[in-house]
């Protein structure tokens, strides 16, 4: 077993989190990604496949089943975004290449991100002064892709009206960072 | 008395008063009130001078429509010129100055303008500065810059922020008077998504400032109850301070609105505007319409305004403009704000009202049939002469003059995508006409419906409209609803300097001079007096002058034609189009995973696209940037050194066709590449030029990892994109980019194997017979973290790639230090990475510069011909292969000490040196620590012929000639020994 300490998106060994008036933004490192996307021709039995693993119907555009231990979220036609605990699920991506063999393309993605879960009544507001994604009319499970600040993004309602998950670069992590801080000073 | 003009009544807050100052002096006004109000309250009617003539100006509207009372608001970096003084919010503690003025605003040096009008009409500077031509731009144009303009800027960084925003609805409805208002009550009352914008902070439009009644109650009462009840909806959402400025493509209107510039200064953190974006499914546009004025002889002093602004500052604001006021008017308009303003205590000299048959009155006199012909006051209107029916003039003594001259439907939303209004002729209006904006619907006076209760229907209606309901209609509001007829009175005959655009000092005259000179087209006049130009778009001027093209063309008004009306509505400020893209973050920033690392060496980072790379690592004692690039070069070549490559673009290719894939993208051939293998790769566009090098690494038979260059990383995935989903759908392959997922790290040099050796976990044996030079494979590092090692190197010395986890990358580099530390490792940054591939003579960015081919590159044999690729075909063209084409080489100084500058062009070693005689140029250039002296790579013509010959390097420009010598590209270890070690 490594001994390698690994750092948040944000630079630090912890996750930040930031309370701004009834708002708080908490950066989530503990967070496993593999895109999933069926094979030509291998669509119905990876479709399949899948199902049966996380035991629900696999989301179709705009939408995310949201479950535990494993989320998936809807990317592409036939392509889907895992979504698990990384404390729990750090191999998601080896374990479902295991799963489904040739039926997919299965590619670790968890560290190519940076995830926060944002709460607080006015996530509304702060994801409008954001992304053009139609926020307001989001329901719980609900997901889009969406631009922030010029960086591509992935927004997962995780509680209508209360909790918004904003995925987006790695590598941008501070300017998203920024992007929310600021969204959620002029809301609150 | 502190506010002399101030009335009973009105929509302020008596019970607080709020401290302000215009041109260094106190006022005192009240909440409710604008800038201009308050001024008029406090008996100031002077608040500005003209754009030209520099006369002196007071408020001619009460709206956003304000040609005249522009002022400086506030000081120091926030101050922000040419605002209107009528739609300023009075908040406590606002300064104000007056601007375009040379001494005080009462005392103008500038006005001597006004003396020398004869010579300076439309068009007069392009006429009369015309030599010597040298003299225009040093000296006429700066003079009549400063002679003539508005204000100032602050010339310091706007110290607020402005936020962009994005919202959706069912129903946008643009403007918040009585048809805007029940057009939001019908859709509202649906349970719709309804958003209801208005540009002025009290919604209610002219209810506010009409005496008018709606159900028995006075029309603004009926108004505040509607705001009350549309914001207890859930499903509406109100907008006050929020202007829609465009109508854009699929729905999408832009709104400003100005959250924070009705206070002294915005709250910490709070944003001065937000722009948004709204996307909607339907539009009811309800903006209104605007008053024209009239035009007569000096129709602009301080205290003649528009008939209907007199009512606002009467009836909304409780403010005249003088006690005494005289009415012109061609309607009932005048009749009217004569009722108002008795009602208010403000005395009528006269209502001047040019229809013969107008209507007599028992409250105040009616001059029938008559008009006003020219007017007195310095600073002020004092007098007002008028010709009578009968011939006969008097003069009336009064401070304000309500002019009204009928109404101009607010249509400029309805043009934004080129649409164009038609004319009525019941209303002597432009109507909206034409293609309007899909989904967008107009009510009440912006469709040219007059009276208030056609408002209240046709905003009900087009309600009903937008969303598709059909049925029983619901019971509208009583109000008047008195047939509206309009006829136009344009101007007064025989009058000259008549000012038709106050705002650009654009006369009847100065029309007649633009006819005259065949200027006749309706753009020609506009640009010709620059009428309806600046930042009131002509919103009171333009019909005025249309008018007066039509009768001197003797056509009628429609067959002159409008000009074009483009977003935004009002003048909207550079900031809140920028939004949050500003200073450091104008874009995103990328950082590498070590980035914290390189951060605590002290690095010297540089911008490369998004990301900031780590350029070279200053240590003690090193006085400039060369020595530090100088020790990490000679270092990493004598034992080893590392540096974080994360930046180059990773794309994983999977699936039963990837080898297939990249033998499509790539010019080489991938099909044959062993498992645990990578090979180098040229993209070639369609038209056969370079696009992209890098590795594909193969790690299983349906699975490469592509690299890409740092900079091209996003563009090569795009096109990768778009091959596999329209030109080869059929392909079995899946593309995702990786770039971020992994931390990768060159570890280069003889020493990089042993270094490795105490980092790879030992049963991964990457021995050189085990693991040789382009192998790659997936193994574990440090006790079990999985990781990605490639063979590879751009340094050309013996090296490696070795990738992990992004979150662990941190980790990772400070254990290689660690390993490294007994071979004295250093970390190695762009500059020496740089040096390195210029000895080794690799293309980078620089020589893949979009003009070059593989041939260029020497890398021609790589096209293969037993295969079909993107760009093969068109590589072969004959301009692209011609037997002197530019071959990639080295270069050297003859005298060692010499420079060899890059972007400086080669000339053969005697003869003319010009663009005629132009053999190639240099591409990258270095000071290279271990030849002693300067190296560059270059394109040559015939290069690859023309080893050994001397040639002159010239920069004209910066005064370069230097004799250097052809030489190979490879500068290091030229038949590859080291890297193969």
């Amino acid at each position: 077993m490594h001994d390698l300490i690994p750092l948040a998106a944000l630079g630090a060994a912890t996750a930040r989190t930031d309370t701004i008036g009834t708002l708080t933004l908490t950066e989530v490192p503990d967070l496993a990604l593999a895109s999933v996307a069926a094979r030509r021709g291998q669509e119905m039995a990876c479709t399949a496949a899948l199902s049966k693993m996380l035991k629900a119907d696999l989301p179709g555009p705009g939408k995310s089943t949201l479950a535990d231990p494993v989320s998936a979220v809807w990317m592409a036609p036939d392509q889907w975004m895992l979504m698990a605990a990384y404390s729990s699920h750090e191999l998601l991506a080896g374990q479902m290449r295991e799963t489904l063999k040739t039926k997919a393309a299965v590619t670790e993605q968890s560290d190519a991100w940076v995830c926060f879960d944002v709460t607080g009544e006015q996530v509304v507001d702060l994801s409008e002064r954001l992304c053009a994604a139609p926020v307001r009319r989001m329901r719980t499970a609900d997901a889009q892709r969406t631009t922030l600040h010029h960086m591509g993004c992935l927004l997962i309602c995780l509680e209508s009206g209360a909790e918004m998950r904003f995925i987006g670069p790695r590598s941008s992590a501070a300017s998203l960072h920024h992007a929310l801080v600021t969204a959620a000073q002029s809301v609150s | 008395m502190t506010q002399p003009n101030r009335l009973p009544g009105g929509q302020i807050d008596r019970t607080k008063t709020l401290k302000f100052h215009f041109d260094r002096k106190e006022y005192k006004g009240h909440p409710g009130d604008t800038f201009a109000s308050a001024l008029l309250a406090n008996g100031v009617r002077l608040m500005g001078r003209s754009f030209k003539y520099h006369r002196p100006r007071g408020p001619l509207t009460a709206g956003s429509e304000e040609p005249n009372a522009l002022v400086e608001l506030r000081g120091g970096a926030r101050q922000e010129p040419n605002t209107r003084a009528t739609t300023v919010e009075l908040f406590d503690g606002l300064w104000a100055r007056s601007q375009n003025r040379v001494g005080s605003l009462s005392f103008d040096l500038m006005a001597i303008n006004d003396r020398l009008a004869p010579f300076l009409t439309a068009g007069f500077y392009y006429k009369t500065f015309m030599w010597p031509a040298a003299f225009w731009e040093k000296l006429y144009e700066p003079m009549i810059r400063r002679a003539a303009g508005l204000g100032a800027l602050s010339q310091q960084p706007d110290p607020d922020v402005y936020d962009k925003g994005f919202l959706h609805c069912d129903v946008l409805v643009i403007g918040a008077g009585p048809s805007g208002l029940m057009a939001a009550l019908t859709a509202g009352r649906t349970g719709a998504d309804v958003i209801l914008a208005d540009e002025d902070f009290a919604m209610g439009g002219r209810l506010n400032s009409e005496t008018l009644s709606i159900d028995d109650q006075p029309g603004a009462d009926w108004a505040a109850r509607a705001v009350a009840e549309l914001s207890a909806m859930p499903n509406v959402r109100l907008m006050p301070r929020t202007t829609v400025i465009g109508a854009f493509d699929h729905g999408i209107y832009g709104a400003l609105e100005r959250v924070s510039d009705h206070l002294f200064r915005p709250d910490p953190g709070k944003p001065r505007q937000v722009l948004w974006r709204i996307y909607t499914r339907a539009t009811v546009l309800a903006a209104g319409a605007t008053e024209r004025p009239i035009a007569f002889e000096n129709n602009d002093r301080p205290g003649i305004m528009l008939g209907s602004a007199m009512r606002t500052y009467v009836n909304r604001f409780a403010a005249t403009p003088a006690p005494r006021v005289a009415l012109f008017t061609a309607s009932d308009e005048g009749h009217q704000t004569a009722r108002d303003l008795i009602v208010k205590g403000v005395k009528i000299a006269a209502v001047v009202d040019a229809r013969p048959d107008a209507p007599r009155a028992t409250e105040f006199e009616v001059l029938a049939g008559a008009q006003v012909v020219d007017t007195k006051g310095r600073l002020g209107l004092k007098f007002v002469d008028v010709r009578l029916a009968d011939g006969n003039m008097r003069t009336l003594e009064c401070g304000a003059l309500g002019v009204s001259g009928g109404w101009n439907p607010n249509v400029h939303l309805t043009c934004h995508q080129r649409g164009r209004p038609v004319w009525r002729e019941d209303i002597a209006a432009f109507v909206p006409g034409g293609a309007l904006p899909p989904g967008m619907l107009v009510a009440g006076a912006a469709a040219g419906e007059m009276s208030t209760a056609a408002a209240l229907r046709s905003g009900a209606d087009a309600a009903r409209r937008a969303l598709g309901l059909r049925g029983r209609k619901p019971k509208l509001p009583v109000a008047e609803d008195a047939p509206v007829t309009l006829k136009p009175f344009w101007y007064v005959e025989g009058a000259s300097r008549a000012w038709l655009d106050q705002q650009n000092d654009v006369t009847v005259k100065d029309v007649k001079l633009s006819h005259l000179e065949g200027f006749r087209s309706v753009e020609h006049l506009k640009r010709y007096t620059t009428l309806g130009m600046a930042t009131d778009q002509g919103k009171t001027s333009n019909m005025g002058g249309l008018a007066i093209m039509a009768e001197l063309a003797s056509k009628a008004i429609p067959e002159v034609g409008t000009t074009m009306f483009r977003p935004p509505y009002t003048p909207t400020a550079i900031g809140a189009f920028a939004g949050r893209s500003v200073g450091m973050e104008f874009h995103p920033t990328r950082k590498t995973p070590s980035h914290v690392w390189a951060e605590e060496q002290g690095a010297v980072f540089v911008e490369v696209g998004n990301w900031l790379r780590a350029q070279w690592f200053p240590q003690p004692g090193e006085t400039n940037w060369r020595e530090s690039v100088d020790r990490e070069v000679l270092a990493t070549r004598a034992s080893v050194g590392v540096c974080d490559v994360t930046t180059l673009g990773k794309i994983d290719v999977q699936g039963a066709d990837a080898a297939t894939f990249l033998n499509k993208i790539y010019c080489n051939g991938f099909a044959k590449l062993a498992v645990g293998k990578t090979r180098y790769g040229l993209m070639l566009r369609e038209d056969g030029i370079a696009m992209d090098d890098g590795t594909a690494a193969r790690l299983a038979e349906d699975h490469f990892i592509v690299t890409t260059t740092t900079a091209n990383a996003v563009s090569v995935y795009r096109h990768m994109e778009f091959v596999r989903q329209c030109l080869f759908p059929d392909l079995d392959v899946h593309l995702i980019s990786t770039t971020e997922a992994w931390a990768q790290y060159a570890i280069a040099g003889p020493n990089s194997r042993k270094v490795l050796q105490k980092i790879v976990d030992p049963e991964h044996d990457i021995s050189n017979e085990a693991f040789p030079f382009m192998a790659c494979g997936e193994i574990t590092v440090c006790g079990g973290l999985r990781a990605r090692l490639f063979r590879i190197s751009f340094s050309g010395e013996l090296a490696y790639e070795i990738a992990v986890p992004t979150r662990y990358g941190d980790a990772l580099i400070r254990w290689i230090m660690e390993a490294g530390a007994e071979f004295d490792i250093v970390p190695y940054g762009t500059e020496a990475l740089g040096v390195m591939r210029i000895e080794k003579g690799h293309a980078a960015g620089n020589e893949l510069n979009g003009t070059t081919t593989a041939l260029n590159l020497g890398m021609g044999r790589m096209v293969s011909k037993s295969k079909d690729s993107i760009g093969s075909v068109l590589s072969e063209r004959e301009g692209l292969n011609t037997p002197d084409a530019l071959r990639l080489v080295g270069l050297r100084p003859v005298a060692r000490e010499d420079k060899v500058p890059a972007g400086a062009h080669l000339m053969a070693a005697t003869g003319p040196v010009d663009a005629a005689h132009d053999q190639g140029y240099v591409t990258s250039a270095c000071y290279s620590p271990n030849l002693g002296h300067h190296i560059a790579l270059a394109f040559v013509k015939k290069g690859a012929d023309r080893m050994g010959e001397t040639m002159r390097l010239v920069s004209p420009l910066t005064g370069v000639e230097t004799k250097v010598e052809i030489v190979s590209a490879h500068f290091v270890d030229p038949e590859g020994d080291r890297l193969r070690a």
